[in-house]
């Protein structure tokens, strides 16, 4: 009985909603509701101008949304990853965005009428340099130099975005030469992380020299903590490219509101404070989006990015790839 | 006869709801799948590297704690009740946690490495299968010692007073005492670790160092996050269960409930082993046990202390939420565990039942509970009682292979007396069951609540993104860049679910009347 009541109580403790309005349900990753997410300044900015409530569903959203099928309960779906696109689209259940992508300042062209970018940056290794005295100048010296150069964490392709982008950036370079590129930074790969976090740890705990991550990783450390020492090695031969994606749902009961979120998205109000929530680059970008210390970051000269059918055909191969340099 | 079958009911319907949330969900997905899908050629080897590393990892597990439990069990010194309660902690540590705190002994630049240095030795690399085992057996160690100490508690002090006055030395008291208590305890603990083990996931990935250290539990997340090949992450799972089942047969054929009969529970006068060398055994294993698991505690300490000031409001927040679903989820753990513990002596399905949880994958648990609640419910709505239910479920078999050694010696020593007094039902357990199993019921119950602190595995499919706990709070501070604040919520998480296993160890030791 006492059990029964508490968990009564558990339940009664998550928000109920008990006002009028229209509620637009938006699946988003785990990261994006925490307050130091960009979830809480999109959830207020939208709710500001729609009459409507915002609801977050945090969790595996690909996942979630094909297990569910035609009876998800989203509207909206936001921070899918590109390797997911392929699947995502397969499943027939999104619907076009009627968003003008020329509007899109990326790197690279952007015209999938589905999938709508709204944050990007590139992979990149990270290091301190006030620790390493010889960062590599590019990839193909990170390659050639000794084993005992420099130690690198970076994340497995299996488990991880980023890991799989690092697969893919080392296709981009070197083609059909990627097995032999990676068999030479398999003995500077000092362990591989199931995910981004753990790896990146390692690197500020000092216990890793360089980290993959991403071009935009040191503007944290700049802005939020005024420390100018992490910077990214950006390498000549070109980084890749990674964005986050939104879309809108073919079977939501509130189209209005999809279609009036997803142009939200690219409004000045969303794009504006990307680069501090989200420590990445808004898919748009005017005046007075980017800090000081963000738009001072130096810019790869060449961006890669595979199409969702050239990255899904070469997923299964670069894996095996991988694997077979890496297995000890 | 039949108050004996009426003495079943509850342990029936505790086995029947477990194995019914680790099979029924397992067979959502089979169904949402189509079946079950094909293995590939590299879960073969994922598969074998999980086996052998599990077997190893436990095995020296166990080998370590004999030494380490005989010094704990045989000498008295200032400060050994707290300390022995502190060597439980590893087991309790959320793992990335734990993880962080191992780098810091054994990383590149950790202690060991640092005075390895300093003798000008060569450096040692924590990164690769021996550094899972090197952690698997941090993580174990502790569950293992517990369970020989255990062992050694319940031999009654008149046995070893008479091997004391028959002159036993070291070799007769392993021959005559430990080593029978040891074949009721040892593979018991063994098959814990083995199938802790099994289903390593971010220790294996992290201190793996590659693909070359798979478990078949990687293979499921990648079967089920990134190939979405749900029929494979069946088959995948299936295979966990059926090791689980075929270890817990083996192992119950070398067990033996070995009994030394009913003492009086007097106090022991003289701890055995007196000579200087055995002292000086004692006082080493000790050390090096305590230098083991205690020095990558103190290194989180160190690590998280200064920014535990720095830390935002919504941490206590996620703290008290935290800490409800400990409490309540323990005591469902403990409702399934004491029905099924009793019974499992007589009745080998109550032990396969409360075992199964462990081979279970967590993903694929979430995963099925989440096809089935969908289809009568908004599962966000659900997300507390399937977080509660999957964490009772999870360290249930903990409770159980705890509480197992202790039931199987009290119903060898008492049933008769029992029976003769017609000592049953409500008396029974008042009376009986629950002082003598006083001791182990305060640590299984300090282990369940300890893992409900620190378990998220399933909740990630119903999660609503508002109720925050803990653990997910200190990802998402790390996946912020926050990696102070996550390392100070590490030391809070950590100080919190010890601090909640030492109080359940301790009150179970008070209760203990002997």
């Amino acid at each position: 009985m006492k059990k029964t009541l508490m968990l009564a109580g558990l339940l009664a403790a998550s928000p109920a909603l008990a006002d009028e309005k229209p509620v637009l349900t938006v699946y988003a990753p785990e990261y994006f509701t925490s307050e130091w997410g960009p979830g809480p300044a999109i959830e207020k900015g939208f709710e500001a101008v729609c009459a409507c409530d915002l609801q977050f569903v945090a969790g595996d959203v690909l996942p979630r949304v094909l297990l569910e099928g035609d009876k998800t309960e989203a509207d909206v779906v936001i921070g899918l990853n590109t390797d997911v696109l392929a699947r995502a689209r397969a499943t027939g259940l999104f619907a076009p965005h009627n968003e003008d992508t020329s509007a899109l300042t990326l790197p690279i062209a952007w015209n999938d009428d589905t999938f709508l970018p709204f944050n990007w940056s590139e992979t990149a290794f990270i290091y301190d340099k006030t620790k390493l005295a010889n960062p590599p100048a590019s990839f193909q010296e990170l390659l050639d130099a000794p084993d005992d150069a420099y130690k690198i964490a970076i994340q497995d392709p299996r488990s991880s975005i980023s890991g799989l982008a690092l697969l893919l950036w080392v296709k981009s370079v070197y083609g059909d030469k990627a097995g032999e590129a990676w068999a030479k930074l398999a003995p500077k790969i000092l362990t591989v992380t199931p995910g981004w976090s753990e790896a990146y740890g390692l690197f500020t705990d000092g216990e890793a020299d360089m980290v993959l991550s991403f071009t935009t990783s040191p503007a944290y450390h700049i802005i939020a903590e005024e420390d100018d020492t992490k910077v990214a090695a950006i390498f000549p031969e070109g980084h890749y490219f990674m964005t986050e994606v939104a879309a809108q749902m073919k079977t939501t009961d509130t189209p209005e509101l999809a279609q009036s979120f997803m142009d939200y998205i690219l409004s000045e109000a969303f794009q504006g404070m990307i680069a501090m929530a989200n420590w990445s680059y808004p898919a748009v970008i005017k005046e007075g989006f980017l800090p000081e210390g963000f738009a001072a970051l130096p810019r790869p000269e060449k961006t890669f990015f595979y199409t969702e059918d050239e990255a899904e055909a070469l997923r299964v191969p670069a894996l095996a790839e991988w694997e077979a340099a890496l297995a000890h | 006869m039949g108050s004996g079958a009426r003495a079943l009911i509850w342990p029936a319907l505790a086995a029947a709801l477990v194995a019914a949330l680790v099979l029924v969900p397992l067979g959502a997905v089979t169904i949402r799948a189509g079946g079950f899908g094909g293995l590939r050629g590299g879960d073969l080897s994922a598969l074998w590297f999980t086996l052998w590393q599990a077997a190893v990892s436990a095995m020296l597990s166990c080998l370590l704690a004999l030494p380490v439990a005989r010094a704990l069990f045989r000498r008295r010194f200032a400060g050994r009740g707290p300390l022995i309660s502190l060597l439980g902690a590893p087991f309790i540590l959320p793992t990335v946690v734990a993880v962080m705190g191992l780098i810091a002994v054994f990383g590149r630049r950790g202690m060991v490495n640092a005075a390895l240095g300093g003798f000008g030795l060569p450096e040692f690399s924590i990164y690769g299968a021996h550094g899972v085992i090197v952690a698997h057996v941090f993580f174990n160690l502790p569950l293992a010692t517990r369970m020989v100490l255990h062992g050694w508690q319940s031999i009654p002090s008149e046995r070893l007073r008479l091997a004391a006055s028959l002159d036993f030395g070291p070799h007769e008291i392993q021959r005559h005492l430990e080593w029978p208590m040891l074949r009721s305890v040892l593979p018991g603990a063994f098959l814990a670790i083995f199938l802790v083990c099994l289903t390593s996931f971010a220790v294996a990935l992290i201190l793996g160092g590659g693909p070359g250290a798979t478990t078949v539990e990687v293979a499921i997340y990648q079967a089920f996050r990134f190939d979405f090949d749900l029929g494979r992450a069946a088959s995948l799972a299936l295979v966990q269960v059926a090791i689980c089942v075929a270890a817990l047969t083996l192992t119950a054929r070398i067990t033996r409930g070995e009994s030394f009969g009913a003492g009086l529970d007097r106090p022991l006068a003289t701890p055995l082993g007196q000579g200087a060398l055995l002292r000086m055994q004692d006082g080493l294993a000790i050390l090096l046990a305590t230098a083991f698991l205690l020095l990558p505690i103190g290194a989180i300490v160190v690590r998280g202390l200064p920014a535990l000031a720095d830390l935002p409001p919504s941490i206590w927040a996620a703290t008290r939420i935290s800490l409800t679903l400990a409490t309540v989820s323990t005591l469902l753990t403990l409702a399934l565990a004491l029905p099924l513990a009793l019974a499992a002596p007589r009745r080998r399905w109550a032990e396969t039942a409360a075992m199964l949880p462990m081979a279970a994958s967590a993903l694929v648990i979430g995963t099925g509970l989440f096809l089935i609640a969908r289809a009568f419910v908004n599962p966000t709505s659900l997300t507390l009682p399937v977080t509660l239910i999957a964490n009772a479920t999870l360290s249930l078999p903990f409770a159980v292979r705890i509480l197992l050694p202790e039931v199987r010696t009290l119903q060898n020593d008492y049933d008769r007396l029992a029976a003769s007094l017609g000592l049953s039902g409500f008396a029974r357990l008042r009376y009986l069951t629950l002082p003598r199993l006083a001791r182990p019921l305060g640590f299984s119950t300090g282990i369940a609540a300890a893992f409900s602190m620190g378990d998220l595995g399933v909740i990630t499919l119903f999660s609503d993104g508002r109720t925050q706990t803990l653990p997910l709070a200190l990802f998402q501070l790390m996946g912020a860049y926050r990696m102070d604040q996550a390392a100070a919520a590490a030391c809070l998480l950590m100080a919190l679910t010890f601090a909640l296993f030492w109080a359940c160890d301790r009150i179970g030791h008070h209760a203990d009347p002997r």
